[in-house]
């Protein structure tokens, strides 16, 4: 799935990385606990989170994930978006709460690992 | 190919700026030219280790060693070291504080994944004295 789809399946707005979104993603990993992002993820590459720190962005890259979206309308800082546009990852914002935002995802035909 | 040397200091307390030297190491990895499943799991590692010596020791600093066939990362601290080195191997159990964890670590998952996702991994910690954990990353 390509990414502007996933920006239209949350309704999401994109922070940064406008010019990204022919990009492809394969699978989806959701979680606030950065700690298990590290643990079980594998080929995934995009982030659902609720979590907004700079830690969000050094976990993504760690983990070569190239999407972050922020679920529950919640905005990252311009500090984490920086650190973001540095690593050319895509940052978006969607309204939808986890579990609807994983689940819309998910029955679009993304899965997890 | 002569062993590849690289060091980078890791500042305590920095708890937002935690990730600095993973990120640097892992730049440097892949413009070395290693497989891409290697350099995420070398990066995996660091990170764990970097985000702990924020946490529990001040700081420390990290070597990483480049060889033909494997990465050996040592992250060194002079923190509190490690009472019970046993407990602290099970995923689950965290000395965190609650700010830690408000942030999404201290779940007890540090020193697990960094076993989980390097080839071998070596601890030596002295309470009162400090901890280097060693850990080494096959290439290939």
């Amino acid at each position: 799935m390509r990414l502007s789809q996933v920006k239209e399946i949350l309704h999401a707005t994109v922070l940064c990385g406008e010019d990204r979104l022919e990009d492809e993603i394969r699978s989806v990993c959701g979680s606030d606990f950065l700690s298990d992002v590290l643990a079980y993820v594998h080929e995934e590459n995009l982030l659902l989170t609720g979590m907004v720190n700079p830690q969000v962005v050094r976990t993504a890259e760690m983990t070569d994930i190239k999407c972050i979206v922020f679920v529950r309308g919640k905005r990252p800082g311009e500090d984490i978006l920086k650190l973001a546009r540095d690593r050319g990852m895509v940052i978006m914002t969607t309204g939808e709460r986890m579990y609807s935002a994983c689940g819309l995802l998910y029955t679009h035909g993304l899965p997890g690992s | 190919m002569e062993t590849i040397k690289l060091s980078y200091p890791v500042e305590g307390g920095d708890f937002i700026g935690a990730g600095e030297a993973s990120s640097q190491m892992k730049m440097t990895l892949k413009k070395l030219g290693l497989p891409s499943d290697v350099v995420r799991r070398a990066a995996i590692c660091m990170y764990e280790g970097e985000i702990n010596m924020v946490i529990h020791a001040d700081g420390g600093f990290a070597q990483v060693d480049v060889d033909l066939d494997q990465i050996t990362l040592r992250m060194v601290d002079h923190g509190p070291g490690i009472p019970n080195l046993g407990q602290a191997m099970e995923e689950g159990f965290s000395t965190a504080g609650p700010e830690v964890r408000s942030l999404g670590f201290g779940a007890g998952m540090g020193l697990p994944n960094m076993k989980r996702y390097s080839d071998e991994m070596d601890i030596e910690t002295e309470v009162g004295k400090g901890t280097t954990v060693t850990m080494r990353i096959r290439i290939g």
